[in-house]
């Protein structure tokens, strides 16, 4: 009996720690979301509150109906992540899948050229210097992405998951006559689903909270991403919204901007997808976490 | 007879060539489709990561952009960027920052991973197990952008949850002093979440033999943690403090735009805030000095390039399938 109680109130005490632990990664989020759906007035008059104090959505309407520049900026994240992660896995899992073929002589000096940009690379100045002057992508939606189309490091990942795919499986489909590049695609891609969509879910998070490529080469408001224009947003609101929106005549709109509550419902909105998502991310959680970090 | 079997070798050995040239045109031909896979990956190394490095360069140079990389002039002496890096305080203290906050976030981080892990273990509820891992793994999906709309949401001076409900009238994006804890807490935040993650997977990994070995002993619960799971644990810590060891100095790889965005850029921060990367968005995009941004660059990367090629190859010894390479 005595021990029974004992290991209750251990348990206890875990589910308790837990559920502070929890709060303590929910709340701020929740926060965001009750600043949002408050009204100006009462942000001006009474600070935030976790509850708003006088209730609104007049910040979410403002967002839907007044400024394209939002929408657009959803659109511009939502291209960039789709096709970026796309191309990025499509390009490192051929390029993994090659380097693990015994058939290529040069693998060992190829697999190098991987890995050396993974220790040094030429660090902002240089890459600033080759995108905006050199490539010459300032301002283009490419830039966005472009740079990211291949990563070293998943590569080396990805090799290490291609290697145990059976070396039989790969023979029997070139017996049966399929080229190298269709054994590729029709068995080698198939059979490592579960590691391309563990990757890819972390390369596309990393594309949708991506803002520093923005902040480094975009200057025009109607290229702006979602992450990019939460945080110019928050220098100065004003100017973001009216120059996009100069031409639709918002000059008088924007003197009535609920310019707390648009923020926070701007930062609700780009959390959103993620918070949707969250189910199916939670599903590769215990799969796709542990890739390239610790075996299990 | 000697002549016949001297053209009967030369024609042997003629066979012999044209097989082996047979052989390696078969060699290559086989190839060629791996080639084929892999250019679009080469075309992007070369371009995105070779072809910056002669930017490396401007760490030399007095640069402009019309006279670009190669024909700007040489500054004299060859190392002034360096020298105007090092003899201002922003070498010292952006290196002390660095290393102040990574030091603080290795202690700090695995002590709370592995606490919340083991826990974590130790919860029967499936349900109840997978609600909390995903609310605690919430903070490590948001973007740096979040962070600091967060941050402005309770530090923000007379609106802010500390101001409105704690009556804390502190300025916090005006005195460097509070960072010092503030950036810990913020890392720490976001980070524990997934690395708990990564010792629950190692937890789950150790042999369940242990443990009923254990309790046919009478082991208790505090014993099995600290005789079977801390040990079997030690190896994952030892990868993951050199992984995080060898990014202390690794230019743009390691999470710094907290730095920049957390404290929302405040210039009155720096003291407390300036982190090597840091310094060298803010030098290359506010101050527009290219020079002494790919000076600082240069001389993180030396370091981290160093760090990075010996803590992998330790992490190779311990365990092959861990390291990069």
């Amino acid at each position: 009996m005595g021990r029974k109680h004992k290991i209750g109130v251990f348990d206890v005490s875990v589910h308790i720690v837990f559920i502070l632990l929890s709060l303590a990664c929910i709340l701020p989020l929740l926060l965001v979301l009750g600043i949002s759906l408050t009204a100006e007035s009462s942000l001006i008059s009474e600070g935030y509150h976790l509850i708003p104090r006088e209730f609104s959505t007049a910040a979410y309407s403002y967002v839907f109906t007044s400024s394209s520049t939002i929408i657009r900026a959803y659109g511009v994240t939502v291209f960039v992540t789709v096709v970026g992660t796309f191309l990025q896995l499509l390009f490192t899992a051929m390029m993994a899948y090659a380097l693990t073929r015994p058939e290529v002589k040069g693998r060992y000096f190829l697999s190098l050229i991987v890995y050396i940009p993974c220790l040094f690379n030429g660090g902002m100045v240089a890459s600033y210097i080759l995108m905006s002057q050199t490539l010459h992508l300032r301002n283009t939606i490419w830039v966005l992405f472009v740079g990211s189309m291949i990563s070293p490091a998943n590569v080396l990942i990805m090799r290490k998951f291609l290697r145990s795919i059976p070396e039989s499986l790969i023979e029997s489909a070139r017996i049966d006559g399929s080229g190298e590049i269709r054994t590729f695609f029709k068995i080698v891609l198939p059979l490592s689903k579960p590691s391309l969509a563990s990757l890819g879910l972390f390369t596309a998070i990393a594309f949708w909270n991506d803002w520093m490529t923005c902040n480094l080469y975009i200057t025009d408001t109607k290229l702006f991403n979602l992450q990019y224009l939460l945080q110019s947003m928050m220098k100065n609101i004003q100017n973001v919204l009216a120059n996009a929106d100069r031409t639709q005549g918002m000059q008088n709109a924007l003197a009535h901007l609920p310019t707390e509550g648009v923020r926070m419902a701007t930062c609700i909105l780009a959390i959103g997808p993620i918070i949707l998502l969250y189910p199916m991310l939670q599903k590769y959680f215990n799969k796709g976490l542990t890739i390239g970090a610790v075996k299990e | 007879m000697s002549k016949a079997s001297k053209s009967n070798k030369t024609v042997l050995s003629a066979e012999e060539k044209q097989r082996k040239k047979r052989r390696t045109a078969i060699v290559i031909k086989r190839q060629i489709p791996f080639y084929i896979l892999m250019l679009p990956g080469l075309i992007c190394l070369a371009i995105f990561c070779y072809m910056p490095l002669p930017g490396i360069l401007v760490a030399f140079k007095n640069y402009n952009w019309r006279e670009g990389i190669l024909g700007s002039p040489w500054v004299d002496p060859i190392f002034k960027n360096f020298e105007f890096f090092f003899e201002s305080d922003v070498a010292f203290r952006t290196t002390f920052n660095t290393l102040f906050y990574n030091i603080i976030q290795m202690v700090l981080g695995p002590a709370l991973a592995i606490t919340v892990a083991i826990l974590l273990n130790e919860i029967r509820g499936k349900v109840s197990a997978s609600v909390y891992k995903g609310a605690i793994l919430l903070p490590t999906f948001l973007s740096w952008v979040i962070v600091q709309y967060i941050m402005y949401a309770l530090l923000n001076p007379g609106r802010g949850i500390f101001s409105s409900v704690f009556g804390i009238d502190a300025n916090f994006y005006m005195e460097p002093s509070y960072w010092r804890v503030i950036m810990p807490l913020v890392y720490l935040w976001k980070g524990f979440g997934y690395s708990s993650v990564l010792y629950v997977a190692a937890i789950s990994g150790i042999n369940t033999d242990y443990y009923e070995a254990a309790d046919l002993d009478g082991a208790s619960r505090w014993q099995k943690i600290k005789y079977i799971t801390l040990p079997m644990l030690k190896p994952t810590f030892m990868i993951l403090m050199l992984m995080s060891l060898g990014n202390i100095f690794r230019g743009g790889a390691g999470d710094w735009q907290g730095f920049v965005t957390a404290t929302n850029d405040s210039g009155m921060l720096y003291p407390a805030t300036d982190v090597i990367d840091s310094y060298v968005y803010r030098a290359l995009r506010t101050l527009n000095d290219y020079g002494m941004s790919a000076a600082a660059s240069l001389y993180q990367s030396i370091i981290g390039f160093v760090l990075v090629l010996v803590t992998d190859r330790v992490i190779h010894r311990i365990d092959p399938d861990s390291s990069m390479l």
